[in-house]
């Protein structure tokens, strides 16, 4: 490694990580925090067994995890317009990442939720809560503390996931890594650092994770 | 005060009660025996509807249902007049044994939190767990966790508490604690149905004792009756196989 390809890097750096901070970090934010609320809402439907709604979210989840995110992406950003409802790229993406993000989630949710003793249902009832009164107050908050685990993962494997919205324009950090190692012919470097900088995002996550399990513990 | 009338409930086709009727005055407490499987636990979970009866009518707190079809609304307005004790607690695992106690009154009963908190604390008082209020459930023993249950049973002021099996799940060391917690709300006159296999509870607590088997009532008296001269021969055998199996002890075999 000589002085050129060190300051390269030096360099390039902050070029990526900049794009980072301005897409990758917000569209994983918003479509993971989008992607909750649909799975929250898409596990509710189907443990509570509200007829009609519960079909359609084994409809939804089916489609969203039977095919290729790159093929949602593409669906969405090139095909969509040719009906009439053209998206930018942005926005495209978050549509993409948080529907499947939600239908991930939403079987973790499920999962946790069905893993809490009925006993504790029971236990509302006979203190004279309601159905919905007893699931929000003793049943997911319990449910939640089991799902966090998986949904931490989800998170990680989302912020990698955005990369693929370069595919669609989004200059997130790996369209931008794309450009400079063409512009530079140092691929080898730029993919690289690249993927390093990735690490550093799902370490921190890795780290926020433990410390948050920890407290969640506690208690 | 409670009457239930010609409950009859199927699980898989299977007949677990044929038509049971009970009557319960105010003050009653009536421990219900039974071999395993015999319905008593069923009983009681149709009584508070977290099973619901094919058929079965059930007159209580001043309103007539039919068990089977009550509505939503009715069946919470019903509960509401109950308290409920499980064999395995139930407690909720992510609140403090106060605010298992408090969580019913704020929530389903809408009463202010200091209120509420008031009521817990004579509650938790009552049997004696005050101290540990501040404690998760799993913080807790069997014993500990029982008693707050009871507390959080009796916090709604309820016209009849039910208890399921209040002591099968404890070690035997910790039985005790429990009973005399029961014994302590029989003294108070609250009026209680007690599924159990204590047998000295059934004798020295109790002033009816209700025999079931094969999803019929057998036999049913009060316990000094009962258990010294019963009438019927499925109560003699099954109270010798109890003696039987507590040599010396509770059964009827003295």
């Amino acid at each position: 490694m000589n002085d050129r390809i060190l300051n390269l890097l030096k360099d390039s750096f902050v070029q990526i990580l900049l794009p980072g901070l301005e897409m990758t970090v917000p569209l994983t934010v918003i479509s993971f925090s989008l992607g909750l609320v649909i799975a929250l809402v898409t596990a509710l439907v189907q443990v509570a067994n509200v007829k009609g709604l519960k079909e359609l979210a084994r409809f939804y989840v089916w489609i969203f995890r039977g095919t290729p995110m790159l093929v949602q992406l593409y669906v969405v950003f090139y095909g969509l317009p040719k009906v009439g409802l053209i998206l930018e790229a942005f926005p495209a993406a978050v549509v993409v990442f948080s529907l499947n993000t939600g239908a991930y989630a939403s079987e973790t949710i499920r999962a946790a939720i069905l893993s809490v003793p009925v006993g504790q249902m029971e236990a509302g009832y006979c203190s004279g809560m309601t159905y919905m009164q007893t699931m929000r107050r003793i049943i997911l908050p319990q449910a939640m503390r089991t799902a966090f685990p998986p949904l931490s993962n989800s998170l990680i494997g989302l912020v990698k996931d955005t990369s693929l919205a370069s595919n669609i324009t989004v200059t997130e950090m790996f369209l931008t890594a794309q450009r400079i190692a063409s512009r530079t012919y140092e691929p080898f470097w730029m993919y690289l650092e690249v993927g390093f900088i990735y690490l550093i995002f799902c370490t921190a996550l890795t780290y926020l994770q433990r410390w948050l399990e920890k407290k969640l513990e506690r208690k | 005060m409670l009457d239930v009338e010609k409950v009859h409930k199927k699980f898989d086709g299977q007949e677990v009660l044929s038509g049971v009727s009970l009557h319960v005055d105010k003050g009653d407490v009536i421990t219900i025996l039974g071999p395993s499987g015999s319905g008593k636990t069923t009983l009681l979970r149709c009584i508070s509807f977290l099973e619901r009866a094919d058929s079965g009518r059930m007159e209580f707190a001043g309103t007539q249902v039919d068990m089977h079809r009550a509505g939503k609304k009715q069946v919470l307005a019903l509960r509401r007049r109950m308290g409920f004790v499980f064999q395995s607690y139930n407690l909720f695992a992510n609140k403090t044994a106060l605010k298992n106690v408090t969580e019913g009154l704020i929530v389903a009963r809408h009463m202010d939190k200091k209120a509420a908190a008031e009521i817990a604390e004579s509650c938790l008082q009552r049997v004696g767990m005050w101290e540990k209020r501040n404690s998760y459930p799993h913080q807790l023993s069997g014993g500990q966790q029982q008693r707050v249950a009871i507390a959080r049973a009796i916090a709604g002021d309820p016209e009849v508490v039910l208890f399921d099996e209040p002591t099968s799940a404890l070690d035997p060391e910790l039985v005790g604690e429990v009973l005399q917690v029961m014994r302590s709300l029989a003294r108070d006159g609250m009026t209680m149905l007690v599924v159990t296999h204590e047998m000295r509870f059934a004798r020295q607590a109790a002033n009816k004792v209700i025999l079931i088997d094969g999803g019929h009532i057998v036999e049913e008296g009060r316990p000094q009756e009962f258990f010294v001269r019963p009438r019927t021969e499925r109560a003699r055998q099954f109270l010798d196989l109890l003696g039987r199996e507590n040599e010396g002890g509770t059964g009827a075999a003295q």
